[in-house]
C-alpha cells in the first residue's frame, strides 16, 4: 500500500494527457484576449479538457488524474463485477451527501443573512468545494485535528460542529463557537479539535505541525499511546508562501503524522495561480521535501476520499506526511465583498458542470444506492436544520458588556495591578466591565 | 552629539516654588507608600516580601552564593523540565551546540533529543509548531537565537499565539514561552541590535518579561513557564555572564517571582528612574554617581513590562516628584513613553519637573565602536537626565 506513495513513482506522473493543468498547453480558447508580457509569461486560465464529455468520465470512480494511488486504480481493474466496484456503502453515501447538502446550504445561507445585514466584515464561502472537506473530514475521528484557513465554515461544520453554533458566531452573538470573539475567519473548537480559523494564509500550517508534533511527543517522552492525525487545509496561494515550505521540511524531516491538503481552486483572489507560480503543479514539491505529492479531483467527493484513506492511513502508521493537490473551484468571490470580475465565464461554467454534489448524487442514483426520495428527504432535513440555525442565532444574544476583557489571559492577572495596588481583576468593577481600561 | 535623550523640556524650565509643599505631601506621601509597600509585601508571594527586606538590607545580607545570569537561566530550564514532562525546549542550536550563547547547556544530554529540539533556520515555522503544541497541551519553550529573528515569526508569537485564547473564547489557551537575548550586544550592527519590548508589550494576550540580576531570571524565567498565557521573555546578551548573588531561597526549586510586580532595586527620595533588563544596572550606577552629588534616586527594575507595574511606578513618583525612564529601545513609542503617559496621567499634579526620557539615539545601531557608545544610553545620559529633572544642570543649547 505504502509504495502507492512512494516519491520516486511520483515523480513520474503516470499520464499527462488527461492532466488538467500546463503551462505550455493552451486547453480552452479563452475567450478574452489576454496580453501576455515577457515578465508574467502567457496567462492561462485553463485547466480543463477540451472535450466536455470526457467530464462524464470524472465522475465515475474510474480514472483517476496524473500521479494518484496506483493502488484505486489497481482496484478498478482487478474487480470484475460492477458491483464490488462501488467505493462506497448505502449509508456511506448517505452520509457523504448529507455533509456536502450541509455545506452548500449552510453557504448560501450566509450570502442570504449577509446581504440582509446579519452578517459582516469578511466572510469567505466554500461553495464548490464541498468536496474537499466531506472527503476527508469525514474519515477522521474526533480526537484528530484540523487546521483551516479563513475559508473555513465548512470544515467546522464537517468536523462536528453545531451548525447552531456556526451560525451564531458568524453573527457575532454570545452563543457561537467563540462567543462571538472569533468571528467567521476564526472558528475554534476544543471539543471536536477544530483548531482554527487563521486569517494569515500559511499561519495556520505550523500551527497544525504543532498538533502532529504533540502526537509524538506524548508517544516518545509522555509513553502515552497515541496516533492522532492532523489534517491541515490550505490554498494554492498559501503554497508560494514561506510558511509552507519551512513546514513540509519540518514535517518530512520529523515523519509527522499530518496530511496536507491543498485546496487549489486557482484564484488568490484575483491572483491566478498560474500567473503567481513558477511551478504550478504543487503536488511536485511535495517529492521535493522527501515526501509523496498527490494531486486528485477534487471536485469529486469520492475520489478525494479514497485519497484521503490512503493519506490518513498513512500518517497513522506513522509514515509521515503527505501533500495531496485537490483540484476545486469556488463558485462564488474570494469572498462577499469580491466582485469576481477576473474569472473567465466560461470557466465556471465548466466547473459548475462538475458540481460535487451532482456528482455524488448521480453516482447514488447510478450505482442504486438511493432514490429520490432519500436524497430529496435529506436535502429537507438540512434545510430544516439551517434554518433552525439562523433562528437560533438571530435570537441569540449579544455579548454583554463584561465579555470585552474575558479570556484575553488565561491568568487573568495579566491585566496586571491597579491603582490601588491590587490586581485589577480581583475588582467587580473591572470583571463587571465598568471600570476604566 | 551624545545626549541621546530628548530634551525639549529645557525651554520649559519652570522655578522650583513648590518645595515647601512638596515636602509636606511627600513625608504623608512617603508614610502612606511605606504601608502600602508591606501591605503588598504582604499580600504577595512570600517571594516578593522577602525581596523587600533584602533589598533594604541590601548592604547587610550575608548571601552566599553568587550565580551568574546563564547559570540562574539554565537552572531554570532544568528544574522545569525536570518537574513537568510535558515541557520541552526548542530552537535554532539549543541542542548539540548547547545553545548559541550556551543558555541549553547540558540540557541535551539530560532530556533526549525528543524534549531538547534543534530545529532548521525556520522561526515562523517552528513558533508555530510550539503554538500548535500548546492547544494541544503541551508546554513550550521557543528560543529565538535573537529576538531580531523573531521578527521573520512575529506573526506566530503575536496572531497566534497572543490571540488564540480570545478568539477561541478560553478553548485554547496558549502556555508557551518565547525566550531568547533582546537589546544591543557589542558592535553587531544595525540589524542584531534591536529592542522588541515596546513592540511585544503593546499586544495584548501577551506578557513581556525582562529580568536583570540571576535571582530575577530565575523567578521570572519559573514563573513565565508555568504560566498558562503566551509570555515573551527578553534576556540580554551582555548581562549573561554577570555574576549576582542568589539567596538561599531564590535556590529553591518552586522559587517564581509574580508576573505584573516591579521591584524597586534601591530606595531614594529625589527622582525615581525606571529601567529594565542591562539598563537596570546603568540605572543603579548612575544612582551612585547622583548620591554623590546630593541626589538620592530611586531605582525601579521594571521585570515586567506587560503588564507594567503603574502602581508602584506612579507611587515612587509621588513620593520623589520626578520620573527618569531608561530603556534601550528607540524612543518612539517606546516603554519609556507609556511610563511617562501613565504617570502623566495619574500622577500629574505630583510632578515637579517634566518627564525624561532616555532610549537609544533614533538611528539604526551603526557598527563603529564610538558611534556605538554614542547611541545606547550610558550613565552619563542618565545621570545627566537625572540631574536636569532636579533642576541641577545647565541647560541644553540645541535640542537633539
Amino acid at each position: 500500500m505504502s509504495s502507492a506513495f512512494s516519491a520516486a513513482k511520483i515523480i513520474q506522473p503516470l499520464n499527462f494527457a488527461a492532466t488538467i493543468r500546463s503551462i505550455d498547453r493552451p486547453l480552452f480558447d479563452s475567450l478574452k484576449s489576454i496580453p501576455t508580457t515577457p515578465f508574467l509569461g502567457s496567462i492561462h486560465k485553463l485547466r480543463h479538457p477540451s472535450d466536455p464529455n470526457s467530464c462524464s468520465q470524472h465522475r465515475r470512480s474510474g480514472s483517476i488524474v496524473a500521479g494518484v494511488s496506483d493502488v484505486v486504480q489497481e482496484k478498478k481493474h482487478k474487480s470484475a463485477s460492477p458491483d464490488s466496484n462501488l467505493l462506497i456503502t448505502k449509508q456511506e453515501g448517505l452520509e457523504l451527501y448529507e455533509d456536502l447538502i450541509l455545506g452548500r446550504s449552510f453557504e448560501d445561507m450566509c450570502a442570504q443573512m449577509y446581504y440582509r445585514g446579519k452578517m459582516f466584515g469578511f466572510v469567505h464561502l466554500y461553495n464548490g468545494q464541498e468536496a474537499v472537506s466531506t472527503g476527508f473530514i469525514k474519515l477522521l475521528r474526533n480526537e484528530d485535528c484540523v487546521v483551516s484557513t479563513y475559508r473555513d465554515h465548512v470544515h467546522a461544520l464537517s468536523k462536528g460542529v453545531p451548525a447552531r453554533a456556526v451560525m451564531s458566531e458568524l453573527f457575532g452573538k454570545t452563543t457561537g463557537c467563540c462567543r462571538g470573539q472569533g468571528g467567521s475567519m476564526h472558528m475554534f473548537s476544543k471539543e471536536h479539535n477544530l483548531l482554527g480559523g487563521f486569517a494569515f494564509i500559511g499561519e495556520g500550517i505550523p500551527v497544525a505541525i504543532g498538533a502532529a508534533f504533540t502526537v509524538k511527543y506524548k508517544r516518545e517522552v509522555l509513553n502515552e499511546s497515541c496516533d492522532q492525525v492532523t489534517v491541515a487545509f490550505f490554498g494554492d496561494g498559501t503554497c508560494n508562501n514561506g510558511q509552507f515550505f519551512e513546514c513540509l521540511n519540518m514535517a518530512s524531516l520529523w515523519k509527522l503524522p499530518i496530511v496536507f491538503v491543498v485546496e487549489n481552486n486557482l484564484w488568490a483572489i484575483g491572483m491566478s495561480h498560474l500567473r503567481a507560480t513558477s511551478v504550478p503543479e504543487i503536488w511536485k514539491k511535495g517529492p521535493a521535501f522527501g515526501m509523496p505529492g498527490v494531486h486528485v479531483d477534487g471536485m469529486d467527493v469520492l475520489k478525494v476520499r479514497e485519497v484521503a484513506k490512503e493519506a490518513i492511513a498513512r500518517a497513522r502508521r506513522g509514515e509521515g506526511p503527505t501533500l495531496v493537490e485537490c483540484e476545486t473551484y469556488r463558485f462564488r468571490g474570494h469572498s462577499l465583498a469580491d466582485p469576481d470580475e477576473l474569472r473567465d465565464p466560461a470557466e465556471k461554467g465548466h466547473y459548475a458542470a462538475r458540481d460535487p454534489i451532482t456528482a455524488l448524487k448521480k453516482y447514488l442514483r447510478e450505482n442504486n444506492l438511493a432514490n429520490e426520495a432519500e436524497l430529496k428527504a435529506i436535502e429537507k432535513q438540512i434545510d430544516d436544520i439551517v434554518e433552525d440555525a439562523v433562528e437560533f442565532a438571530d435570537q441569540s444574544p449579544f455579548p454583554t458588556r463584561q465579555q470585552l476583557l474575558e479570556n484575553v489571559f488565561a491568568d487573568p492577572k495579566g491585566f496586571g495591578i491597579g491603582p490601588d495596588g491590587r490586581y485589577r481583576c480581583e475588582d467587580p468593577k473591572f470583571t463587571e466591565g465598568t471600570a476604566a481600561v | 552629539m551624545s545626549d541621546s535623550s530628548f530634551s525639549y523640556h529645557s525651554l520649559r524650565r519652570r522655578p522650583n516654588l513648590r518645595s515647601s509643599i512638596t515636602g509636606q505631601v511627600s513625608e504623608s506621601a512617603r508614610g502612606m507608600s511605606r504601608i502600602l509597600l508591606q501591605r503588598v509585601a504582604r499580600g504577595g508571594a512570600a517571594a516578593s516580601s522577602f525581596r523587600h527586606l533584602q533589598n533594604v538590607t541590601r548592604a547587610y545580607s550575608s548571601a552566599a552564593k553568587e550565580m551568574t545570569v546563564r547559570d540562574a537561566l539554565n537552572s531554570a530550564l532544568d528544574e522545569e523540565m525536570a518537574a513537568d514532562p510535558r515541557v520541552f525546549l526548542m530552537g535554532e542550536e539549543v541542542g548539540e551546540y548547547q545553545g548559541a550563547y550556551k543558555i541549553s547547556k547540558g540540557l541535551l544530554e539530560k532530556y533526549g533529543p525528543e524534549r531538547v529540539i534543534d530545529t532548521p533556520i525556520t522561526e515562523a515555522g517552528f513558533a508555530g509548531i510550539g503554538v500548535g503544541a500548546a492547544y494541544k497541551g503541551l508546554r513550550p519553550i521557543v528560543e529565538f537565537m535573537t529576538f531580531n529573528f523573531a521578527m521573520q515569526a512575529i506573526d506566530q508569537v503575536i496572531n497566534s499565539a497572543g490571540k488564540s485564547n480570545y478568539m477561541s473564547a478560553g478553548q485554547l489557551p496558549v502556555s508557551i514561552v518565547f525566550r531568547g537575548p533582546n537589546g544591543a550586544a557589542a558592535g553587531v550592527g544595525a540589524q542584531h541590535s534591536q529592542c522588541y519590548a515596546a513592540w511585544y508589550s503593546s499586544c495584548p494576550g501577551l506578557k513581556v518579561l525582562s529580568p536583570y540580576s540571576s535571582e530575577d531570571a530565575r523567578g521570572l524565567l519559573k514563573a513565565a513557564i508555568r504560566d498558562p498565557d503566551p509570555v515573551v521573555f527578553l534576556e540580554h546578551e551582555l548581562v549573561y555572564g554577570d555574576s549576582f548573588p542568589v539567596s538561599a531561597e531564590a535556590l529553591d526549586p518552586n522559587f517564581c517571582l509574580p508576573i505584573g510586580k516591579a521591584k524597586i532595586e534601591q530606595q531614594g527620595k529625589d527622582v525615581t528612574i525606571t529601567a529594565f533588563s542591562r539598563m537596570v544596572g546603568y540605572a543603579l550606577k548612575a544612582a551612585e554617581v547622583l548620591a554623590k552629588e546630593g541626589i538620592s534616586a530611586e531605582v525601579i527594575n521594571l521585570l515586567s513590562i506587560r503588564p507594567l507595574d503603574r502602581a508602584t511606578i506612579n507611587e515612587s513618583v509621588r513620593k520623589t516628584n520626578r520620573l527618569v525612564t531608561v530603556e534601550e529601545g528607540f524612543p518612539q513609542h517606546g516603554v519609556g513613553a507609556e511610563i511617562c503617559a501613565s504617570v502623566v496621567e495619574e500622577s500629574f499634579e505630583y510632578l515637579d519637573a517634566p518627564v525624561e526620557r532616555i532610549a537609544n539615539a533614533d538611528v539604526p545601531m551603526p557598527y563603529a565602536t564610538n558611534l556605538e557608545r554614542m547611541a545606547v544610553p550610558q550613565v552619563e545620559d542618565i545621570v545627566r537626565a537625572a540631574k536636569r529633572a532636579c533642576y541641577r544642570s545647565v541647560p541644553m543649547a540645541a535640542t537633539a
